[in-house]
């Protein structure tokens, strides 16, 4: 049980962090200026939003996970080289990051055109502005957005059980299976999940004060 | 609320009482001036009792039942009963004999004559690829085991045997995944996994451990029918001496089970 919510906790920090990176990076390609880096970006963003997560994890641990090479495992067989928690991890990144692109995106659309300008004729590079005057405007932009996609996405990551990730609702189904004690795993289970996310938000919010700028946005 | 419960169990055992005393003519007598044996079979369980496209029951079961009236030598008539009405059906004299795939259980012999030897069983096994080689149980110590959600030897599996279970939603699931390698074996019902092992695409698998959990099938007839249980032990132990039981399995494309097999070895 406490091993289940443990996974938990970590497939939702590994996840965070990644599809916040994939985000802010996207959202920074989106913006090149070469025609087939904004082409890859929008194809990638297109094919994980527009697909269910759930047939997302199912195709990465099914249908890619048997076509990559096979490691030597220390039971004597052929497993494949990532598991299922690694591939629970990646494919709820891509899922909640191509979400986080078009959410920074916003952000940085509603940065002044007059400030990037301006940035421009102090002698910016394109990685400078986006890293030390886009970004920071535009974060602040886009964190309330960000906030509901991230509260999505730890709610999401209880799909990986499909895949047999021992996550607290997988952890939880055997229980009650076990002991037929159906009705107080589910109040437990909602009020877990309800603490968990609880915690993300009062983080999150607190975040976005400390961030406020008097007099922007 | 207890109370009244407690009435309503009461009740239903005086009715009980009831429906035996009434019950007193001998069975056999009455299946052959009826000239139709009753039998309660299962109809939503492939391969022991199921439906075909025309709607009649057929399986492993009814043809054992037909076994049964052809011995007496009169017709058959199926009744499908489930899991939950079949002790009751018979109880009621709705139907005089009942084959429908249930476990023999000491608090069921107190309800129903189940008569013996058990013509039938099922347990727990795990497939496995040869090459690891596994001996016993405790060979899993530690691998990841494929499963199913909610398995009740999924428990047992983990907790007295030390395997990791990588529990999936349906058999579909982990059947991949123990063969894509995410696990070292799938633990499930023998049955299944011996047909499995028959698969040309499983020709790399087998089944390598004692059974576990084996749970033997009774059939039964009426309390008190005791002329009519000395017959069907008779029948059940020719069945198993003539390999009746295995020509049945194959007949419906299950491969023979541990249980059928040694059951025929037993009396042969």
């Amino acid at each position: 049980m406490i091993g289940g919510f443990l996974t938990t906790l970590k497939l939702s920090a590994v996840c965070l962090f990644f599809s916040v990176i994939i985000g802010v990076v996207g959202a920074w390609l989106q913006g090149s200026s070469f025609k087939w880096t904004r082409r890859f970006v929008n194809g990638y963003i297109q094919l994980f939003r527009n697909t269910p997560p759930l047939v997302q994890l199912y195709f990465f641990y099914f249908a890619i996970g048997t076509l990559l090479p096979t490691v030597e495992n220390d039971w004597g067989g052929e497993s494949p080289l990532l598991g299922n928690f690694a591939w629970a991890a990646i494919s709820l990144s891509f899922f909640a990051g191509a979400f986080n692109v078009e959410i920074f995106r916003s952000g940085i659309e509603a940065v002044p055109k007059s400030t990037v300008e301006a940035a421009e004729a102090l002698g910016f590079t394109k990685l400078q502005i986006y890293k030390d005057i886009t970004l920071p405007l535009a974060f602040r932009v886009a964190l309330p957005a960000l906030n509901n996609n991230l509260v999505n996405l730890v709610k999401t990551t209880t799909l990986a059980y499909a895949i047999a990730v021992p996550d607290l609702l997988y952890e939880s189904n055997q229980i009650w299976s076990d002991n037929v004690n159906v009705t107080e795993m589910m109040i437990f289970l909602l009020i877990a999940y309800f603490v968990l996310v609880g915690v993300l938000v009062a983080g999150m919010n607190r975040w976005e004060r400390s961030l406020k700028i008097p007099g922007y946005g | 609320m207890k109370l009244r419960t407690l009435k309503t169990i009461a009740a239903a055992f005086v009715a009980v009482g009831i429906g035996m005393g009434t019950a007193s003519a001998d069975a056999l007598d009455t299946i052959k001036e009826r000239g139709k044996l009753i039998v309660g079979v299962k109809a939503d369980y492939i391969p022991y009792g199921f439906l075909d496209t025309s709607g009649a029951i057929i399986g492993i079961e009814p043809d054992l039942a037909k076994d049964v009236a052809d011995k007496l030598g009169v017709d058959v008539e199926y009744v499908p009963v489930v899991s939950s009405n079949r002790m009751q059906f018979l109880e009621q004299g709705k139907i005089d004999l009942m084959i429908a795939t249930m476990t023999d259980k000491p608090d069921r012999r107190k309800v129903v004559n189940i008569v013996d030897p058990n013509y039938y069983s099922s347990g727990t096994n795990v497939l496995a690829l040869k090459k690891l080689g596994l001996k016993s149980w405790d060979d899993l110590n530690g691998k990841p085991v494929c499963g199913i959600q909610g398995a009740f030897y999924n428990k047992a599996t983990s907790q007295k045997y030390g395997a990791k279970i990588v529990a999936f939603k349906g058999t579909a699931e982990a059947y991949a995944a123990l063969k894509g390698g995410n696990c070292a074996a799938f633990v499930y019902d023998d049955s299944a996994i011996v047909a499995k092992t028959k698969d040309d695409a499983w020709s790399e698998y087998e089944m390598p451990l004692p059974t576990i959990d084996d749970a033997p099938w009774g059939l039964a007839v009426q309390l008190g029918e005791d002329a009519f249980a000395t017959l069907m032990s008779e029948m059940i132990v020719d069945w198993h001496k003539t390999g009746r039981i295995l020509e049945l399995e194959t007949k419906y494309g299950v491969a023979n089970t541990p249980f059928a097999q040694a059951m025929h070895e037993e009396y042969k």
